[in-house]
């Protein structure tokens, strides 16, 4: 039988490769590959033997040209040793081959540094949108109401009722964009998927700490028009299971947490379509 | 011709770091300013393609949706003063490294030797401000002149010069490579100038133990067949002083002491490190018998401990404060970096997988004047605690437990204690991972960053106190990034059995971890001149002692060198071979063709005799405060619960990752509205297993104004109840001891010595007698014994301190309990008796009283209560647990009740007393601060279980928790003596530090 491959991509700063590739675990994929970039890039791992690529949070070069950015101009310019292609054809194909990535919190900055998302009509590597510093002005360690839109074609929610509870941890993770017609086309189209709410997901919140870096319309995640490509500042993989809540021990909770649906519909995704 | 390019935010887009520093001037330096906007600059020295330097100020530079990039035009316009703010030459630029390898990628070509990329922010003023505040801003907030310079232009001088002139703060030194030799055969006054001229901190007796070496028949015959003369090399003589230093040495630990205790009694001490801390361990080990849990205690960089078949548990505790007093940024960040490379330098390697952190600080809102050469409080307070958020969020290593304490004279010298704990394979390869062994032949390989004159005379440096010339050089700045790639690449080297040995580079650079290793196998040949530098102009013996960040020295044997470099390559990591282990006995060191040092290992490493010193104790009896009798206690609660030290950090612990990695089980904060403080920290290091870490510490500088003994033995008990509280068991726990002391050898700087080393001998003997009738094995720990500031005329020295560290499993997490109370009608009870223990306590402090009467600990009762809360916990009996410290009973109730979001109503008369009935009162049962106790609360229904489960251990129900949210705490008359709402406490504990 084909298996559901998963891959996260690591190296120069990512840090949460480990509890990542567990989430893929759980969520079902049969195959999970923590590969380093410089496997990649030797040419050694290719990402056409994937379904599922994790972009994880971390720091990538350290957020030194502000956050992903580094790492958005070395997949772009960087190329592979044996193939005479850049790691970014590779990427490509990826996406026109029908795949699934999953950007969180770095990720989803590198994803839409890179023009991967919002990429209206297909258009892959134009950047419409960016996330910056915080309104606080501070890295921030907090747990947040994210609401889902239910009207969105967004692969990895299905099923979810009304939202997710999930910590951020980011000092850049404000989204904005470039004009309001991007922001209205976001909308219209049903892309932000979460959005930053209260605590019983009826209505998206400005207020923080909430609402914790002042993101555009409480805008926390984001797909494109496929829903295949998903990018989101708060971490799914940091809550998998009910003690990494953090009331854990006052609330009664089901053993699953409320990250791992995301998992789980990517991994059915890829089973249905992609193998 | 170096290119400057500027990235502008667009109008319109919200300045978050201009608005942070608007809001800093306001509130630390007073000033009112209008606005502060920002403008990154990166000034490119290297021969580029128009083309390629358009690319790169256009893609990886500028983020198109919210910024503008230009070329060698400026951009700033609207401002009444500019700022510019760039480093010194030669101090790490991280961004500047980053930026120059984006550029990198888009030419397709590496920079040449001396190309480089240098970046400064530009601050934008504006408002009624005169050049003279805006000198303050840059000097006091903006810019610390030790590393960094800046440019103030009015718009006016801005327009003249047509914007800020082109500078590119390289290295322009020349290859000198010079050495010297140093005559020795001079006085003893001129040994002494030697010695402090060149910031060796060797005393005359050392400076006269390494002349006596230089006249030594044998040892000259050997000199002069390697070429060498009668007189040292400053390369050996530079590796003596750091090898020899305190810092490294560990000489007040290792010396010989004779102490006098308050009755005249005389002990002869051959070295506390021995007598005390390894002989703790050694009598431990011995009770346990065959569960024996130690792996590697006290001989590699970390201790290690077993945690279950599988996997070996590595933890230590490093303090970084005097570089943390020059550059509290950068100091701090190096210290947490450099702890995460213990562990990891630790047996073969182990994975890194959570910091703790404790910040000792005078209060930030420090009114009273300062020396000059001391940083304000709030500065270290704000440096510090970046550089470490930096430090540890870069890593990828949640930070999941700490504390900041708080006392004037931490304005002398901050205390920064950063941890790491890891976690390696039982066994790698069929071996067991926590040992490690060289072989001669072995190459000696050095990985990670280059060596500049960055972090000379660091270990020498800290061994003295701060004063008016410490020098700039001791400071270094840690790159993350750097050593997260290094350690994804050893890791891989681990796991594939290409080296041997591994161990880091931190204080005295290559000439400590070579010299460290050499001792290993016997010997060593290294070349310095194949070392990769920053920049030309290194003279060997700085090349030597450099403590240039992100190093960590290997053996690898010569059959796997290729795959190694080959490997490292890939990884985008620099790797370079040095030299060999050898078995010749000889520290040998070569710049190309030519020795410049060549030290038996024998004298370099067992050639100082133990310095001989005297403690002599004494009680000093404070005077005793008299206890305010009142009907209505609250509002000295509230006092309590906005002290410094009591106080909510969640400002701060917030900008910690505390949850990456996934294993997070108890977090910092918890609680209905997660903002309770949590005792201590569970993490699950393996996320398909649910056996978990727990670590917590104990640490109380302010009682050892009347006691270090019984500082120590509260420190102790504070750790293990911390530990206890939430789940931690008691068959399988460790302890790290971190001593902080002010200098305590007798001397004209210093004439209350005697008295400071009686304290540090009384410290010692607490640490064994209770970590003994604990059974707690001390596995690692440090000493930083120079904490004072001294220019002549002011001297500030620290309290003495000690932070005990607690770290070792819990079977089960899901069984793991936190502080916050859980439901109405649960049974809230006290552990642990009261006693008149107000002496060294937060509420005489309040009043500016130290007192008498400091908590004395009984392990012997309280291990008993420990052990039966544990089981009582593993039986999921306890609906919360929370440990009284600080601030005693009623800051224990308030924690309790509103971080649960219920209220507690509970009677003074139920509190067991311990003592002369005559002293118990109200406000001593509130606020005393006696040892060993708990609050914990019940369900109704399982009250008989656990009364059941806990015996004869001094337990009593003293309350309920209510529906109703206010605590309420009834009096010995029965009537009221706290009575406020929850929300009103915790405004008071949240307020004081919440904007910081």
């Amino acid at each position: 039988m084909a298996k559901a491959r998963a891959i996260v991509m690591t190296g120069n700063g990512t840090n949460c490769e480990t509890e990542a590739a567990h989430a893929c675990r759980l969520g079902g994929f049969d195959d999970v590959v923590i590969a380093h970039i410089s496997d990649l890039l030797a040419g050694e791992v290719r990402l056409d033997n994937f379904h599922f690529l994790n972009l994880t949070g971390g720091f990538l070069d350290g957020d030194d040209l502000g956050s992903a950015k580094a790492q958005a101009n070395r997949l772009k310019y960087a190329k592979v040793d044996d193939l005479r292609e850049h790691l970014l054809d590779q990427l490509t194909r990826f996406i026109a081959d029908g795949k699934l990535i999953l950007g969180v919190c770095n990720g989803f900055q590198l994803m839409v540094k890179m023009g991967l998302l919002p990429a209206f009509d297909g258009r892959y590597l134009t950047q419409a949108a960016t996330l910056t510093f915080n309104d606080c002005g501070r890295f921030q360690d907090r747990w947040v109401y994210l609401k889902t839109d239910s009207a969105s074609t967004c692969v990895y929610t299905k099923g979810v009722a009304k939202g997710l509870y999930l910590p951020i941890r980011h000092g850049e993770g404000k989204f904005v964009v470039d004009s309001q017609a991007t922001l209205d086309t976001i909308e219209a189209k049903h892309l932000a998927v979460f959005k930053y709410s209260d605590s019983s997901y009826a209505t998206p919140t400005m207020e923080f700490p909430l609402n914790p870096n002042g993101s555009v319309n409480a805008i926390a995640g984001l797909c494109n028009e496929t829903g295949r490509l998903m990018g989101m500042m708060p971490h799914p993989e940091a809550f998998v299971h009910r003690i990494n809540h953090p009331r854990w021990t006052r609330e009664e909770l089901p053993e699953e947490g409320d990250g791992l649906i995301l998992f789980k519909n990517a991994s059915e995704y890829a089973r249905k379509n992609l193998l | 011709m170096a290119r400057r390019i500027e990235i502008a935010l667009r109008n319109g887009v919200r300045d978050a770091r201009g608005e942070r520093i608007k809001r800093e001037i306001e509130h630390f330096l007073h000033l009112s300013v209008e606005g502060v906007r920002t403008i990154d600059v990166y000034t490119v020295d290297a021969e580029l393609a128009e083309d390629d330097l358009v690319k790169a100020a256009s893609e990886p530079f500028c983020d198109p949706v919210i910024q503008d990039w230009s070329i060698d035009r400026p951009v700033a316009t609207g401002f009444d003063f500019l700022v510019e703010v760039g480093f010194r030459p030669g101090v790490t630029d991280n961004v500047g490294r980053t930026a120059r390898e984006a550029i990198e990628y888009i030419s397709g070509r590496p920079f040449a030797a001396g190309e480089g990329v240098y970046t400064s922010v530009q601050y934008l003023l504006n408002g009624a401000l005169s050049r003279t505040d805006v000198e303050r801003i840059a000097k006091d907030l903006l810019c610390n002149t030790l590393i960094q310079r800046f440019v103030i232009l009015d718009q006016a001088e801005f327009m003249a010069q047509g914007g800020v002139p082109v500078s590119v703060p390289k290295v322009t030194a020349e290859t000198r490579s010079q050495v010297r030799e140093i005559d020795l055969n001079v006085t003893d006054e001129e040994l002494m100038r030697i010695s402090k001229d060149g910031v060796l901190a060797l005393t005359l007796d050392e400076m006269k133990i390494i002349q006596a070496h230089y006249r030594d028949p044998a040892v000259l015959a050997k000199r002069q067949e390697m070429g060498l003369s009668d007189k040292p090399t400053d390369a050996e003589l530079e590796a003596l002083a750091q090898t020899w230093s305190e810092h490294c040495k560990h000489k007040i630990f290792s010396g010989n002491v004779e102490y006098i205790d308050e009755h005249g009694n005389r002990e002869e001490i051959k070295s506390l490190f021995k007598s005390y801390i390894q002989r703790t361990t050694a009598t431990v080990r011995q009770q346990q018998g065959e569960n024996d849990y130690c792996l590697s205690v006290f001989k590699d960089n970390a201790g290690v401990i077993r945690f279950n078949d599988d996997w070996s548990l590595v933890f230590k505790v490093e303090t970084h404060n005097s570089p943390s007093a020059l550059d509290p940024y950068g100091g701090a960040l190096t210290g947490i970096v450099g702890v995460n490379r213990d562990p990891f330098g630790t047996g073969m390697g182990a994975r890194l997988i959570f910091n703790t952190d404790v910040f000792c600080f005078a209060s930030p809102f420090y009114e009273k004047p300062l020396p000059s050469r001391l940083l304000h409080p709030r500065r270290i307070y704000e440096g510090v605690v970046e550089g470490v958020e930096h430090g540890g969020n870069k890593s990828g290593i949640p930070t999941v437990n700490g504390s900041l304490v708080f006392d004037d004279r931490f304005a002398g010298k901050p205390l920064v204690f950063c941890g790491t704990a890891g976690l390696m394979p039982a066994t790698i390869n069929g071996k067991p991972a926590h040992e490690k062994h060289i072989n001669p032949g072995d190459l000696i390989v050095m990985t990670g960053g280059r060596i500049g004159k960055d972090g000379i005379h660091g270990a020498t440096f800290s061994s003295e106190e701060l004063n008016e010339n410490s020098p700039v050089t001791a400071v270094q700045i840690g790159d993350p990034i750097t050593q997260k790639r290094m350690t994804d690449f050893l890791i891989r080297a681990r796991d594939r059995g290409l080296y041997n040995f591994i161990t880091d580079n931190g204080a005295g650079g290559l000439s400590s971890s070579v010299g460290e290793m050499a001792k290993e196998c016997g010997g060593c040949r290294m070349d310095l001149s194949r070392a990769p530098l920053k920049y030309p102009g290194l003279d060997p013996w700085e090349i030597l002692i450099s403590e240039a960040q992100e190093r960590m020295s290997l053996a690898v044997p010569p059959a796997h060198i290729d795959e190694f470099l080959a490997m490292a390559k890939r990884f985008g990591v620099e790797a370079t071979v040095l030299g060999e282990f050898t078995d010749t006995g000889i520290f040998h060191i070569e710049f190309g063709e030519r020795t410049i040092a060549y030290l038996p290992i024998s004298f370099l490493h067992e050639g100082l005799p133990p310095m001989e010193m005297r403690g002599v104790w004494e009680i000093k009896r404070h005077e005793e405060p008299a206890i305010e009798v009142s009907s209505d206690y609250t509002a000295d609660l509230k006092q309590l619960l906005g002290a410094l030290n009591i106080c909510s950090k969640e400002s701060v612990v917030r900008r910690y990752d505390h949850e990456v990695q996934g294993g997070s089980v108890v977090k910092p904060f918890t609680g209905v509205a997660n903002d309770g403080p949590s005792d201590a920290a569970v993490v699950r290091p393996v996320l398909d297993s649910f056996e978990g870490v727990v670590v917590g510490h104990g640490i109380c500088p302010r009682y050892s104004d009347i006691d270090t003994y019984h500082m120590t033995a509260n420190a102790i008990d504070e750790g293990l109840r911390n530990y206890v509280a939430v789940g931690g068991s008691l068959d399988l726990v460790s302890g790290l001891d971190n001593f902080c002391w002010c200098d305590p050898v007798q001397s004209e700087k210093t004439p209350d010595g005697e008295y400071k080393m009686a304290q540090l001998v009384r410290s010692n003997k607490a640490l064994y007698d209770y970590c003994v009738a604990y059974g707690i094995p001390l596995i690692s720990g440090k000493d930083s014994m120079k904490n004072d500031f001294y220019d002549g005329a002011v001297k500030i020295s620290i309290p003495p301190t000690l932070l005990f560290s607690v770290i070792g499993k819990i079977d089960d997490v899901r069984k793991a309990v936190t502080m916050d109370v859980k439901r109405p009608e649960d049974i809230v009870y006290l552990l642990g008796e009261t006693a008149n223990e107000l002496g060294g306590s937060e509420y005489f402090a309040l009043r500016g009283e130290i007192g008498n009467n400091v908590p004395k600990v009984n392990a012997e009762a309280a291990l008993t209560r420990y052990r039966a809360l544990h089981r009582a916990i593993t039986d999921g009996l306890v609906a919360s647990c929370h440990d009284l410290s600080d601030g005693g009973l009623a800051v224990a109730l308030a924690e309790k009740a509103f971080a649960g979001g219920f209220g507690i109503s509970a009677d003074l008369k139920s509190v067991r007393w311990s003592g002369d009935s005559t002293e118990k009162n109200d406000a001593v049962l509130l606020f005393s601060e006696s040892a060993s106790r708990h609050l914990v609360t019940i369900r109704p229904h399982h009250r008989q279980a656990f009364e059941s489960v806990m015996g004869e251990c001094g337990v009593s129900a003293i309350g309920v928790v209510t529906e109703e949210a206010v605590l309420r705490i009834d009096g010995l008359a029965g009537t009221p003596v706290i009575n406020e709402r929850i929300d009103e406490l915790k405004q008071a504990w949240q307020s004081p530090l919440r904007e910081l």
